[in-house]
């Protein structure tokens, strides 16, 4: 393309003074950007009104649209299953695969029971689930694993609920608009959960690296304890998500971390259930008599 | 700068001439959050920057130069990055886009795209810089693929556009 007519206006003042005065609302403009980027940090829910609003907005677009090509995610398995052992290959996978995380949960559950019943009583709300629901959209062109869900708080969806499919956990909700919800997905790295190997307890943590896998760092110094195969839960610790969800299957060791993959993919999962906090589940403690711990005086 | 002549009798309206430019660069912003689409790594490319320059590129008057600020506070709203990440870096990007036009006598169509990858890889290493103030530890590998897909896909915008153009000269 040839130069274009400049903008420079040679010796016309007005025009000058225009060009200057861009200039002046550009760089004014970038760093208000900048400031806001520093305010966003120090206060991540500022600014999620605008955020939430915007959502309301795109929401029923993307849920019309996500119902219209729902089953799409799994396609490539499909095809590579017909391709590979004809077209019961996929229906069988599937299955050994739901048995297999039935295995493990109920692996958990036992285990679970054996630790709970040597401690106090505490009894489990059985019916903590808020809203069943779809992922609609996600974060796909930035770096933050974000999804987005079609409930929000009139479906009684807060900020910071755990959101969990039947294959595993999916996140934590982030900000939350009348009908529809960000979460904060397992794999963000800012997403950081208390798991443990599900057939013993060892303890780790987990972070996402916003690849679609997450980082299994032990806490026990140490020889690193994991080997391919091991599946992590969820532990209960901190007290945001319930215990014995299923998170991650390792599939690679480093030097004193493993790569896991979550078991819920979110491009394949048809519903997640948005939960209660697990702290909120659990009864105050029974308050003891007042008259036998005052001390004598 | 291509003249395009209006049909006779007909001058498209002000409004039209101005409003298409900006709703085609905010569609592009909103297409992500639109699509169903569940990735678990970024995978499409910033497309409200890729049609931003195409626009700019195509056409250096349209817009003042602190355009990039607007325009990123809507894509910042629309894709979900922390709020100010845009509109810092579009307004850096507009305004060495516009230091490139004076520099440059001509400017061929394999400038453009260089314009154009350059910038996408100066917006995704910085939107990732940036959220590592937000806490966030992403590491810079992520980019690589949505730089190739914004440089395999820059020339399919340059003729959306070029579309897109000629139907808004068209009253």
């Amino acid at each position: 393309m040839a130069r274009a007519p400049s903008r420079r206006p040679g010796v016309n003042r007005r025009a000058q003074y225009g060009l200057f005065a861009s200039y002046v609302i550009a760089i004014t403009a970038a760093i208000a950007g900048l400031l806001m980027v520093v305010i966003a940090a120090a206060d991540p829910a500022g600014f999620s009104v605008i955020r939430s609003t915007t959502s309301e907005v795109t929401r029923p677009v993307a849920a019309a649209l996500r119902s219209a090509v729902s089953g799409i995610g799994s396609l490539d398995e499909n095809v590579f299953a017909y391709v590979k052992a004809g077209s019961q290959n996929a229906a069988l996978r599937r299955q050994v695969e739901a048995n297999r995380l039935k295995i493990i949960e109920a692996e958990a559950i036992k285990q679970e029971n054996v630790r709970l019943k040597k401690l106090l009583k505490l009894t489990e709300a059985s019916d903590s689930e808020v809203a069943t629901t779809r992922m609609i959209s996600s974060s796909s062109s930035i770096g933050r694993r974000i999804a987005r869900i079609n409930a929000g708080s009139l479906q009684g969806v807060m900020t910071g609920m755990p959101v969990r499919a039947p294959e595993g956990l999916i996140g934590r909700v982030l900000i939350v608009g009348p009908n529809s919800a960000d979460i904060l997905l397992l794999t963000d790295s800012q997403n950081i959960v208390p798991v443990r190997r599900a057939k013993d307890n060892v303890p780790a943590i987990s972070s996402g690296l916003d690849d679609g896998t997450v980082e299994i760092r032990p806490l026990s110094a140490g020889r690193n304890p994991f080997k391919p195969g091991d599946i992590m839960v969820t532990t209960g610790t901190g007290g945001l998500y319930s215990p014995n969800i299923p998170v991650a299957v390792i599939v690679s060791i480093k030097a004193g971390t493993a790569t896991g993959v979550p078991l819920a993919s979110p491009a394949r999962v048809e519903a997640v259930m948005v939960e209660q906090p697990y702290e909120a589940n659990i009864p105050a403690p029974p308050q003891p008599a007042t008259d036998t711990d005052q001390p004598a005086s | 700068m291509t003249m395009h002549v209006p049909k006779l009798g007909n001058t498209p309206s002000r409004w039209r001439l101005e409003a298409i430019p900006i709703a085609c660069v905010i569609l592009a912003s909103a297409l992500p959050s639109l699509l169903p689409v569940l990735v678990q790594s970024p995978t499409l490319p910033p497309l409200g920057l890729l049609f931003l320059l195409g626009w700019r590129l195509l056409h250096r008057e349209l817009w003042p130069l602190w355009i990039g600020a607007p325009l990123g506070l809507a894509d910042d709203i629309l894709s979900g990055h922390p709020i100010g990440t845009a509109v810092f870096l579009w307004t850096l990007i507009m305004i060495a886009v516009e230091t490139i036009d004076q520099r440059l006598m001509w400017r061929d169509y394999w400038h453009d795209w260089l314009i154009a990858i350059v910038a996408c890889l100066f917006f995704l290493c910085g939107g990732i810089i940036l959220s590592w103030l937000a806490g966030s530890s992403a590491s810079l590998q992520l980019i690589l693929p949505q730089t190739l897909w914004s440089a395999l896909l820059y020339p399919l915008i340059v003729r959306v556009i070029a579309r897109v153009d000629r139907w808004r000269m068209m009253a």
